[in-house]
């Protein structure tokens, strides 16, 4: 990944949001298709939610746009030069057995970040997450809501212009989920494209800019957030809306 | 009384006996420097098997595996032709001194640290692999943070690797010669006295051995018990 | 953690460099286990150090395998009991001196009640085939050692081939021989020096001594400069001059164990 410049945390604003492009994109493990082909473009500023019901290759979507997996078939493809500078939050957030303030200080480090910035940027981070109580304390023994939140920090440090997040509130209580929530929507507000997961259509509902809808490792539907609470268009669509049990 | 290994045993401690003291200082020296280097060659290396696929990659996870057993006679044996005069390294002067002990006792951890840490850092790296891709880690930068974060599991690691250093007879036997004064260690001690028919100080030296690995490992596991319940 | 770590490892590390502080004036004599386990060494050296500075290290085994450490000049220097063993040494160029230098006994050992009956033979040769003849357990080192050697000699001499389930070769040193015939109630030969000095008998005991056959020359041997000139050869010729010496001789003659005398000087 490319190196950074400071100041690091306004830098995101300041370019134009990233394109990201499927191109006849599948996937398939052992002779079985999991996904696609599918092809779509996400523009716009978002939030995109990735919404479906179980095992409509949510997942697997946000992996490949990643890049933590690749495509057995069509590309993924970024608008801007190169890769836009991305990361991702979990379900299930990957800590490291360090400290709070170490993890996201690691975070930095294999970034290249300049060793001297680094302390004072990840502390920076933890004020703003609500997280300095707990700076020292070893990050696996933080509660899923502060684990969450930590690691909602580590990418927020890094100041990517593309966030995924896979659903990232689907282990957590309510309180524990405003924190999630309103920490994406400061994301957005700093200019990093979100693209998340989720399969709690009130979430969606109160964070989506447009949705893509999956059903069955297909895209049914790439609407925007209006037309796909009010009047979706796909058939699939309708009746995840309605409530109806889709495959 | 006298013929009791324990009464031999506490006498012995009790007593500060200056040449049980050089035994048992020598046994720890080469015992701690051979765990010592084999871990600083066999971690990194444990770790690469771990993060690389490479062909061969399997045949060395089993030699390696396999090595674990390797007797520590053939061991002597090996370093014993390779250090002597009239083998590759003779030139080094090596034989019969504590640093051929060294090379011999390295021989038998080595594999054992390497194996072992492959499987710790490998379990490690399946649950971290998605954050480190995430993180747009590369393999090398992805080795010293598994080996951290492995630290605790590696302590167990070095202590079954110590245990074996210390424990083994065959080796150090062989390559270092049980010279009085000079390479005489606490394994090669006992041999000597059972050989002599002295079984009771053969036995109290044996109590005295295990009472110094149990010491080492009761410290070990304090450490990483109070740490490891500090970190979670 | 951190700090811990980088602390052991300097101590440890400052250990490694101490390896090296040893003194260089010594030299390291191969010899055999009789010599070292009867405390034989611990008596001589000390006097031979304090005359010339010279420290000797001991390595200990049988006599098959110091004579495989001189020959891969592993060794400066050779103490060894299998005269002819040695003066093949000498004819093959590995060496370049020996030296008569002391001698004692082998002596046979066996149980109190000696079913054998051994204790009455008139010769080496009758004991040996007393012992055959009745069958009666007998624990051998078989390790290619002096007193192996010599053992089998003995065999030869008294007629008998040495086979079957009471003839057990153990392949170890003279101590846990002895440890294994005094377990098993067994025959055992052994060298008088170690059987003096050692202190598991249980149910052992001497039986028979004192033929002629059965004397235990030992020899001191100069490894040839010509095959390893890389050696400490001056140190070494000290050495070998100060065992034939009368210094020498006269230490050797005054070591005992529980007030008797366990090796007899004879240098020529």
């Amino acid at each position: 990944m490319t190196s950074f410049n400071v100041p690091l945390l306004a830098s995101a604003a300041l370019l134009p949001p990233p394109t990201l492009r499927f191109d006849g994109v599948a996937f398939s493990q052992q002779g079985k298709a999991l996904l696609g082909p599918c092809s779509f473009t996400l523009n716009g500023t978002g939030p995109t939610l990735v919404m479906g019901p179980n095992g409509a290759g949510k997942s697997l979507l946000l992996r490949l746009a990643h890049g933590l997996l690749s495509p057995t078939q069509g590309q993924v493809a970024w608008s801007s030069e190169g890769c836009p500078r991305q990361a991702m939050v979990f379900q299930q957030p990957v800590l490291l057995r360090r400290s709070a303030v170490a993890n996201l200080i690691h975070a930095l480090a294999v970034n290249n970040v300049p060793r001297k910035t680094r302390t004072k940027i990840a502390w920076e981070a933890l004020e703003h997450f609500g997280l300095t109580p707990c700076a020292n304390t070893p990050a696996r023994v933080l509660s899923g809501g502060e684990q969450q939140r930590l690691a909602l920090a580590r990418a927020w440090v890094l100041a990517p212009q593309v966030l995924f997040l896979d659903e990232p509130t689907s282990a957590l209580d309510p309180a524990a989920i405003k924190g999630v929530e309103a920490a994406v929507r400061e994301f957005h507000q700093r200019g990093t494209r979100i693209v998340m997961t989720t399969h709690d259509l009130h979430q969606a509902r109160r964070l989506a800019g447009d949705v893509l809808f999956l059903s069955g490792g297909k895209v049914c539907e790439h609407t925007s957030a209006e037309t796909f609470f009010i009047s979706p268009v796909s058939r699939e669509g309708q009746a995840f809306i309605a409530g109806e049990l889709v495959e | 009384m006298e013929n009791n290994a324990f009464y031999v045993a506490l006498s012995l401690l009790l007593n500060l006996d200056a040449s049980l003291f050089q035994i048992v200082a020598l046994s720890l020296q080469v015992s701690l420097l051979a765990v010592l280097i084999a871990a600083v060659l066999g971690f990194p290396l444990g770790a690469a098997v771990a993060l690389w696929r490479f062909p061969g990659r399997g045949i060395m996870i089993v030699v390696l595996n396999a090595l674990m057993g390797l007797p520590p006679v053939v061991a002597g044996l090996a370093v014993y032709l390779l250090l002597s005069r009239a083998g590759p390294l003779g030139e080094w002067g090596f034989l019969f001194t504590p640093g051929a002990m060294v090379i011999a006792q390295v021989v038998l951890v080595l594999p054992i640290l390497a194996a072992l840490s492959r499987q710790k850092v490998e379990e490690l790296l399946g649950e971290y692999r998605e954050q480190f891709m995430s993180l747009g880690m590369s393999r090398s930068r992805m080795m010293p943070t598994l080996l951290w974060d492995a630290r605790f599991a590696l302590l167990t690691v070095l202590l079954a690797g110590f245990g074996r250093a210390s424990a083994e007879v065959g080796a150090v036997m062989m390559v270092g010669g049980n010279i009085d004064g000079v390479t005489r260690v606490m394994t090669t001690a006992i041999v000597l006295e059972t050989g002599k028919g002295n079984l009771p100080l053969a036995l109290g030296l044996g109590i005295v051995l295990l009472a110094l690995v149990m010491l080492i490992n009761t410290g070990a596991y304090l450490v990483g018990e109070l740490t490891r319940r500090r970190i979670g | 953690m951190r700090k811990a770590l980088i602390l052991a490892l300097a101590s440890v590390t400052s250990m490694g460099l101490a390896f090296n502080a040893l003194a260089d004036d010594y030299i390291t004599l191969a010899s055999t286990t009789s010599t070292q386990n009867s405390g034989l060494f611990d008596a001589i050296l000390p006097q031979f150090e304090e005359a010339t500075g010279i420290d000797v290290r001991v390595v200990a085994v049988g006599t098959g395998q110091a004579f495989e450490i001189a020959r891969r000049g592993d060794a400066d220097s050779l103490l060894v009991h299998d005269t002819a063993g040695e003066k093949r040494f000498v004819d093959n160029g590995f060496a370049s001196e020996r030296a008569d230098v002391m001698y004692n006994d082998f002596v046979l050992i066996g149980p109190a009640d000696d079913p054998a009956n051994i204790g009455k033979a008139q010769s080496a040769a009758e004991a040996f085939a007393a012992i055959a003849h009745a069958k009666a357990p007998f624990t051998s080192r078989g390790d290619d050692s002096g007193t192996n050697r010599a053992e089998l000699r003995l065999w030869e001499n008294a007629g008998v081939k040495p086979d079957g389930d009471w003839y057990r070769e153990l392949g170890s040193g003279m101590g846990p021989t002895l440890n294994t015939a005094a377990a098993m109630n067994a025959y055992v030969m052994s060298d008088r020096a170690t059987w003096v000095a050692f202190g598991n008998r249980q149910n052992l005991t001497l039986l028979f001594a004192g033929d002629e056959v059965l004397f235990n020359q030992y020899g001191s041997l100069l490894i040839s400069e010509e095959k390893h000139p890389h050696l400490k050869h001056n140190l070494a010729k000290q050495w070998h001059n100060w065992l034939i010496s009368e210094d020498g001789q006269q230490a050797i003659a005054d070591f005992e164990v529980d007030g008797q005398q366990l090796f007899f000087p004879n240098a020529k």
